[in-house]
């Protein structure tokens, strides 16, 4: 390696091993990081690239191995120290204080090193709307609370602005952006790459890696597997490689047409919320599955949670089978067998210190008692276990709590949950979102297994090429009307995209 | 994989790490793991080492006070431990076990039986717990600050009925006495309803669906409702059993010293929460047992008695019970940190 190279690089990692217990996160990794540039880590959940951008942050300490800044053997001790030496670390999950302003949070991290005594938040501000200017139309005089969750992942991103970062590093940064805001993100950061910055970039979607990076990093199960020049490889070469075996097909095969059914099994006709969402009538055919697509705030979720009965005043018929209900909460859909899994398995799917068996028989634990009222130990584990093996659930023992599982295994306990009570109709609301490549393609086939066995499968997702792939039909919802409806070859993205958005592209035309 | 990620191991003890493979010393692991078996220790070495230090201490008459002295507040530890697996915390146990006593002693001076008298109290003290759950789940207030305004306005009716003054109940019948001072055999009644109480409650809580749903709304309120779980009427139902088993407490209280006192159970509610807690309840709601509670109960009375026999003054035992409190709290921390 010739001395030019060497000086091009900003991060330089040699045989990192950490270990957590009996547990060996990482084995001799190595990653090196150039000046400027754009490197995505690619890996599925547990593959040790959180555990690896947590050393670099100074979060934890590596057991043994070399990190290099800029050519200089560096020990990362703590966040802090971290920042100083210019590495800048956004977080996946929010992690801001909701009830002081933008400007205030932003700065947060860089007035423990100002060393000032008083705030001046006139100065703030400034300083604050200067960043954001680049980020978005954000207020910085605003309270976090009351921006969007999008909105706050930038705010996130200006925080780390703040602190002149030489290396950003981004995990999974769209989980939560629309593809609008996503695209926005994305020119701020091949900005950011020309100022000299280097980015690291931990995302699942391929699309994203291969849009708007220069170099991709790939681990598997804690070791380091290999780097390619993004321009010279493929997604499924770079999947392969993440999983560790050919993966032929990333979707499940579709609806044949011979397959398809004129039998209705869920008939929603104008369900109407006050202030959220109104008439969106439609249909659910025996054997297909149905997305609904949109922006996010567009009002999929309300809907679905509307004619579930879980939040709103909702008027309007829901027909299952041929047979009007009459549902007046969340409790009379689950009788009825009409299920919803929400889109965040960790603050309001999953009870999270509990075991396995109690989170799967939760929405119907008489099932797993006596007449008497007595849960069955025994019966509410052979339930956990049989759907358990049917989702291909990898845990040690239903009786482990729910928080000693990764992400994907984690979605499949929230499936099985749904999957307990033997549904007619369920509503998935972004069913993969967090989850690894793998297990994301198992949760895709088990849906189409359900709908050929006749469950009606109705799935928001705001990954396109999710719903496209998955989906037999698509319906797309805009600011709570349904704008429209694409099937077979007219599902395309860009067809999505414009009835997602056209209301707002003609408002920015007059 | 995050490992700074704090994550809480929860004993739902409907599944206790069932089928992860037989053997005794699997069992025997499984054993040392659980909450229960420190405890159970800690008590027994105190057993030891105080029967040594003290002749008294080992003695029918010792353990009998002792069980005594722990047997009612231990009702209301029942109570306590089921509303903080809720996710709720009643500050107001104390005052309300005392407002149970005036209630029922001021009927019975006017008049009313004692039995229509206790009932009548019993069923105040439910009221009194179904108001602070209106206000925690209809106003949305917190639990915290409604049960520490009731804690105070219970205290002040207690003052404001007796005129601040200890009712003399001398004319108790005595079957009504006996509840409270009478033994069946060698075992005194007031233990034996104890037991009872205990052994009704643990058993519930393990098996019953109608429990089961106490967890799951202390362990995430959200997800609860998200599966079909009327949340806000457990926690409504959890506060109200509270204070009515505050309610039964203060009758017995009654029936034991054969008179009401206004000032009773001041401090009580830190006591009880102290022993929940010791217990593995999380304040946060979604854990807790009631023989691990119980145990909690346990341990502190045999400090307080140890302590007493010691002759070390009063004023060292607070400070003695809230370092147990604190060092139980943070061992337990630790031990949850690792096993996450």
């Amino acid at each position: 390696m010739s001395e030019g190279v060497e000086n091009d690089l900003i991060l330089k990692i040699t045989k990192l091993t950490k270990s957590f217990g009996s547990i060996r996160a990482l084995r001799e990794i190595d990653f090196e990081l150039r000046r400027g540039e754009i490197h995505a880590l690619a890996g599925e959940n547990g593959a040790g690239k959180s555990t690896l951008m947590n050393i670099i942050d100074g979060i934890l300490s590596p057991d043994s191995g070399e990190i290099r800044l800029d050519g200089k053997p560096v020990s990362m001790t703590s966040p802090a120290m971290a920042q100083k030496l210019g590495i800048g670390f956004v977080h996946q999950e929010i992690a801001l204080c909701p009830d002081i302003t933008v400007a205030e949070n932003i700065f947060m991290a860089a007035t423990s090193t100002s060393g000032t005594l008083l705030m001046d938040f006139r100065a703030l501000e400034r300083r604050a709307a200067e960043i954001l200017h680049r980020l978005g139309d954000i207020d910085p005089a605003a309270p976090v609370r009351t921006l969007s969750i999008s909105q706050q992942q930038l705010v996130e991103i200006a925080k780390a602005l703040t602190l002149d970062c030489r290396v950003l590093i981004l995990d999974e940064p769209t989980a939560a952006l629309t593809e609008r805001e996503a695209q926005i993100l994305f020119d701020i950061m091949r900005n950011l790459a020309k100022q000299g910055i280097s980015i690291i970039y931990i995302s699942h979607r391929m699309v994203e890696i291969f849009e708007n990076c220069d170099r991709v990093t790939v681990l598997r199960d804690g070791q380091y597997i290999t780097t390619m020049n993004v321009a010279e490889t493929t997604p499924g070469e770079v999947v392969s490689a993440m999983v560790g075996r050919v993966i032929d097909s990333l979707y499940p095969e579709k609806q044949s047409e011979n397959e398809r059914s004129e039998e209705i099994i869920l008939d929603v006709r104008n369900p109407t919320e006050r202030t959220r969402f109104s008439d969106v009538s439609f249909e659910l055919r025996k054997g297909e599955i149905l997305g609904l697509a949109g922006l996010i705030g567009a009002g999929r979720s309300e809907i679905v949670k509307g004619i579930c009965r879980l939040e709103g005043e909702v008027t309007g018929d829901v027909t299952l089978f041929g047979r009007k209900l009459a549902l007046r909460r969340y409790s009379d859909s689950i009788a009825e067998g009409i299920v919803y899994l929400s889109e965040d398995r960790k603050q309001d799917g999953l009870f999270l210190d509990m075991s396995i068996a109690a989170n799967v028989s939760a929405l119907n634990v008489r099932q797993v008692a006596s007449k008497a009222g007595l849960i069955d130990d025994g019966r509410e584990a052979e339930l956990a276990e049989r759907l358990g093996s049917r989702l291909n659930l990898k845990c040690g023992h239903v009786g482990q709590p729910v928080s000693a599982l990764s992400g994907g295994n984690q979605q499949k306990v929230a499936i099985a949950k749904m999957l307990s009570v033997n549904p007619k109709v369920i509503f998935l609301d972004e069913p993969t979102r967090g989850v690894d490549v793998g297990a994301k393609a198992e949760i895709h086939r088990i849906l189409r297994d359900l709908a050929r066995n006749g469950v009606g499968i109705i799935i928001i997702s705001s990954e396109l090429p999710e719903l496209i792939g998955v989906c037999d039909r698509v319906l797309v919802v805009r600011e709570g009307c349904i704008a429209g409806e694409v099937a077979g070859d007219e599902m395309t993205e860009r067809n999505i995209m414009y009835l997602a958005s056209v209301a707002e592209v003609r408002k920015e035309a007059s | 994989m995050s490992a700074g990620e704090n994550m809480t191991m929860t004993t739902v003890p409907s599944q206790k790490e069932r089928r992860s493979g037989g053997g005794i010393a699997d069992l025997l692991k499984r054993l040392l793991r659980m909450r229960e078996t420190g405890l159970i220790l800690i008590i027994l070495a105190l057993f030891v080492a105080m029967s040594f230090a003290s002749p008294y201490f080992l003695t029918w008459v010792n353990m009998r006070a002792m069980a005594m002295a722990f047997a009612v507040e231990g009702i209301v530890v029942v109570g306590m431990t089921i509303l903080l697996i809720s996710g709720g915390i009643d500050l107001s146990v104390g005052s309300v076990t005392a407002l149970a006593m005036v209630i029922a002693g001021l009927l019975f001076l006017n008049g009313v039986d004692p039995w229509t008298a206790s009932a009548v109290a019993i069923a105040a003290c439910a009221a009194i717990g179904a108001t602070m759950g209106f206000f925690v789940t209809r106003v949305g207030l917190h639990h915290f600050i409604v049960s520490l305004a009731v804690m105070v306005i219970a205290r002040g009716l207690c003052l404001l009925g007796t005129g601040g003054r200890p009712l003399g109940l001398y004319t108790l019948p005595p079957e009504f006495k006996f509840i409270g001072q009478g033994s069946i055999g060698v075992i005194p009644v007031v233990i034996i309803i104890f037991v009872a109480v205990v052994v009704a409650f643990d058993f519930m809580l393990r098996r019953t669906t109608v429990f089961r749903k106490v967890f799951y709304t202390g362990s995430n309120e959200k997800a609860a409702a998200y599966s079909g779980i009327r949340t806000k009427k457990v926690v409504f139902l959890t506060t109200t059993l509270c204070s009515a088993l505050c309610g039964v407490a203060g009758v017995i209280f009654m029936a034991r010293f054969g008179s009401a006192q206004p000032t009773f159970g001041i401090g009580m509610e830190l006591n009880v929460i102290a022993a929940a807690v010791i217990g593995g309840a999380s304040l946060s709601g979604g854990s807790g047992t009631i023989f691990g509670a119980i145990l909690g109960t346990v341990l502190l009375s045999v400090v307080s008695s140890s302590l007493a026999l010691l002759d070390v003054s009063v004023y060292w035992q607070d400070i003695i019970r809230g370092s147990i409190l604190l060092a139980a709290v943070t061992i337990d921390h630790y031990l949850n940190k690792r096993r996450g």
